[in-house]
């Protein structure tokens, strides 16, 4: 960590957690968010909660089509 | 560019130019020319992504997700003698479904409706937990938060959202897609995607914690005594 990081403090921490999490933000403010992290134990569960918040959506991706839409739409690609 | 960005490049419906029909001599010369493009070729791969396909439909739209499939499949049928690689094939026939979808939307919608960031920022649904703790014999409550909910409340509570903020979502958190992706797909400025994406997370905390309040997930803290 350079001597220059900033200290932000827990409001912008929070507001780029997710696009720290994407690597979505420049390495400056990669590198401010975990200063920020490395001394606030509040803002860690932020981030611990937001991971989770992303697996719960990635795992909710695959559904079942149901049988009947499922015979619609195949004959609907037979008939093309 | 990735392989499978480059076939998705070239999926009906987008403004990007669609790359010549046919096979580069290139593609000869590696073998790719021996990629199947005949009708039963499009029924298997139909067949095969038709879950997925529906899937993101019924994320994407609350009424009319067979439609979307239906629409999807015909532009793909009648454009898959374009894709490149059968790798591709499966996120090529869901751009193709992303393409039908924007242009719906802006058929239906007359303005984009945008939700000012500074309304939302205040909140988190990390701190709204402990300082409410639904659950208060609970070891791990955020983790218990989420277990409440199934896949119907998940798309209810994305449903709530408005559309240009939950398709970046669901595209790239349930999809996979960059940002990028997501930007051509949707054809608007990637600044304007990450900040619906920003926008969009906000929202959908917010909206889960008021859907699970209202639909009683969770017992309301003023209900307890």
């Amino acid at each position: 960590m350079g001597e220059l990081t900033a200290t932000i403090p827990c409001s912008e921490a929070v507001r780029q957690l997710w696009d720290y999490l994407d690597h979505a933000i420049a390495p400056e403010d990669q590198e401010r968010v975990e200063h920020h992290l490395s001394f606030c134990r509040r803002c860690c569960g932020e981030l611990e909660f937001a991971n989770e918040i992303r697996r719960f959506l990635a795992g909710g991706s695959s559904e079942e089509i149901p049988p009947h839409v499922k015979a619609r739409l195949e004959r609907f690609v037979e008939e093309l | 560019m990735h392989p499978s960005d480059d076939a998705i490049h070239s999926a009906p419906g987008t403004s990007i130019p669609r790359k010549a029909m046919g096979t580069a001599p290139s593609e000869r010369m590696s073998g790719i020319a021996t990629r199947d493009r005949t009708k039963e070729a499009f029924e298997d791969l139909a067949r095969n992504e038709l879950p997925g396909l529906y899937s993101l439909a019924r994320r994407l739209v609350r009424d009319g997700a067979e439609d979307l499939v239906q629409e999807a499949l015909l532009q793909g049928y009648r454009g898959f003698g374009t894709l490149k690689t059968d790798a591709a094939a499966g996120r090529w026939l869901k751009t193709i479904l992303v393409n039908v979808f924007r242009d719906q939307l802006r058929k239906r919608a007359r303005s984009v409706e945008e939700v000012a960031a500074g309304d939302l920022d205040d909140f988190s649904l990390y701190r709204t937990l402990i300082d409410e703790d639904p659950f208060p014999y609970s070891d791990s409550l955020h983790t218990d938060f989420l277990g409440t909910f199934d896949r119907e409340d998940l798309r209810e509570v994305l449903l709530r959202l408005p559309d240009i903020y939950r398709a970046p979502l669901v595209l790239r958190y349930m999809e996979g897609f960059s940002t990028k992706e997501i930007a051509r797909q949707l054809e608007a400025p990637l600044g304007t995607i990450l900040a619906r994406l920003h926008r969009g997370r906000n929202l959908f905390e917010k909206a889960m914690w008021a859907y699970a309040r209202e639909s009683n997930l969770i017992r309301r803290g003023d209900d307890d005594g």
